[in-house]
């Protein structure tokens, strides 16, 4: 039977592969941008996994929420990287360095 | 829906309302032509906005089923953002024409911004709390990245989006959490389930998140990386308005959620704000000391200056987050004062951020140069200016909520931080000449610059009553 903590588990294994793709990837921003992507399916599963199990819907509103929000992030995501490719030339990780934070 | 939760949002509704249709108008009509009259219009109806809020009949209470929360804490941040926004707005308006950033897009990102914000400090759900801090969020990313052509300025934009996307992951695993182990979204409903004064794991893990996704936002340490690059990368007046409305924003949220959401838990979140602010203190003040440029002195300055504000959150107590308000309502004068100064530094036409630029700036221009030696007085927090009753505030607070090591590590780091404040005095009166810097001012950053100072000294008699506002909405929050 599977009950609302292998859900949970399944969402907290997805986020914290998120996580460690932003910090560990060292290749390309369009695997940081996917990486985001995971972090917030992470949510939306544990949201609805809550939802069901609550037996109340405002979890599952919550959900649509943060779909339609995503999708706006990742429109802007996409519009900055393709102005920083126009000046940069490149998409690389290892090349967003003009500024050392 | 009925015409008391349209009351409630009536401000934002204007706002938002106003954006739109101006954002069509002047596509229409002769886009960036228009910049200058939208810039005006956008000022002027934020400032009537937060008349409207300030001194109208105060509508209080839940609206829309206990989404949103009316009431003097949301007004007082409100009134603050408005302010501050319009201020920025004004001040920097010169300045970005004469960067050739002069596009009619500016001033209506930040509205829909400050809409955001004013959803923000009026959350009483989680799912308000995520819209408001996602409306901000995406109209602030885009604006770091306004100057297209400019590697730095996309630069700090792709960084603002990614680490500013992770917290807001952050805050939704935490938000997610605190849903499920407290089976409401409503920030009512999430304070009920904290028994005894303490919540149960689930609830408390979700706390930890939502806590460190705030924590980015108000850029306390240790997620504050993300500030000194996207402070130098963005566009100067644009840098003045990250480091003033959402900060208060944020910080707001901030109060919002501990108190409304977690405020019978006290105890769990306490120390967790205890430890930022004195990370924040430290590292603000010692990072700041080897900046060359001034900008990123001034990130490292609101990571200090967010350590204190954060010092009265962690107090935990109701003088406590009036402390907390006052505090940010200094800062943001201050650093509205000094923005408008450090957004006119040129050399021949071409911005200048290094701070030895500022060699001998004193001969030349006495009186910019003593409004920011007032200025820089007051972020140091050097008594009389105002600066300093702001941090006796907050370190009072801690004291009187037994927090008495915290105020004695905010007295360290604030006469640490002094130094490199005092070391740009040092520099405008008596560095070694150099080739003249130019700052050429319009007249409205000039009143900014010099109205700020004279702020910082008259406020000394009785704050402008801003204490009085502040203990009315520290009262409505903490009960």
């Amino acid at each position: 039977m599977v009950g609302l903590e292998h859900y949970l588990g399944v969402a907290a294994a997805l986020f914290v592969v998120g996580i460690f793709g932003i910090f560990l990837n060292r290749k390309n921003i369009i695997v940081l941008l996917m990486s985001i992507e995971l972090i917030l399916l992470a949510v939306n599963i544990n949201l609805v996994a809550f939802s069901t199990h609550l037996g109340n819907l405002q979890g599952q509103v919550f959900t649509m929420f943060v779909l339609t929000v995503a999708a706006a992030e990742a429109a802007i995501g996409l519009a900055i990287l393709v102005t920083f490719f126009r000046g940069r030339g490149s998409i690389a990780v290892e090349d967003v360095n003009v500024m050392k934070g | 829906m009925t015409s008391f939760d349209l009351q409630a949002i009536l401000p934002e509704l204007i706002l938002a309302v106003y954006a739109m249709l101006a954002l069509l108008a002047a596509v229409y009509t002769g886009k960036d032509k228009t910049t200058p009259l939208v810039t005006y219009a956008t000022a002027a109806v934020m400032l009537a906005l937060a008349l409207y809020i300030g001194l109208g009949d105060p509508v209080t209470g839940p609206a829309f089923g206990g989404l949103i929360m009316a009431d003097a804490y949301a007004r007082f941040a409100k009134v603050g953002i408005l302010v501050a926004a319009a201020a920025v707005l004004l001040a920097g308006e010169a300045t970005m024409l004469r960067r050739g950033l002069g596009r009619f897009e500016y001033p209506l990102l930040i509205s829909l911004a400050t809409v955001g914000m004013m959803i923000m400090v009026s959350a009483a759900d989680l799912m308000t709390l995520y819209m408001g801090l996602e409306l901000q969020s995406l109209s602030l990313y885009v604006v770091a990245a306004m100057k297209r052509d400019s590697v730095k300025s996309t630069e700090a934009g792709m960084k603002y989006f990614i680490l500013g996307a992770l917290s807001s992951g952050l805050l939704l695993y935490g938000a997610s959490l605190a849903y499920g182990y407290a089976g409401t979204t409503r920030f009512d409903g999430i304070i009920a389930a904290a028994t005894d004064g303490h919540v149960g794991m689930g609830l408390l893990f979700g706390l930890t998140f939502v806590a460190a996704g705030l924590a980015f936002k108000v850029s306390a340490v240790p997620f504050h990386m993300w500030t000194p690059d996207v402070y130098e990368g963005a566009p100067t007046p644009v840098t003045a308005f990250f480091a003033t409305a959402p900060k208060l924003a944020a910080m707001g949220l901030f109060g919002r959620v501990m108190f409304d959401a977690f405020g019978n838990a006290v105890a769990d979140w306490q120390q967790i704000i205890a430890l930022m602010a004195v990370l924040s203190m430290f590292l603000g003040a010692v990072a700041a000391i080897g900046q060359t440029n001034i900008k990123r002195l001034m990130a490292y300055s609101s990571i200090s200056h967010m350590g204190f504000a954060l010092l009265g959150l962690a107090a935990g107590t109701a003088y406590g987050v009036q402390a907390m308000l006052v505090y940010m309502a200094i800062y943001l004068t201050m650093n509205v004062g000094t923005f408008a100064f450090i957004m006119s530094m040129e050399r021949d036409g071409m911005q200048v951020t290094e701070i030895s630029a500022l060699n001998q700036y004193a001969k030349h221009e006495p009186v910019k140069a003593l409004a920011m030696l007032v200025l820089l007085f007051s972020l140091a927090g050097v008594p009389p200016m105002v600066g300093f009753f702001g941090k006796l505030y907050v370190l009072n607070a801690a004291v009187q909520a037994d927090l008495t090591w915290l105020a004695v590590a905010g007295v360290i780091a604030s006469v640490i931080g002094a130094f490199y404040y005092l070391r740009i005095v040092y520099y405008m009166y008596f560095g070694e000449s150099e080739e003249r810097l130019e700052t050429p001012m319009s007249p409205a950053a000039w009143v900014m610059l010099v109205g700020s100072a004279a702020a910082m000294l008259l406020g000394v008699i009785n704050l402008f009553g801003v204490e009085g506002a502040a203990a009315a909405a520290a009262a409505a929050l903490v009960n």
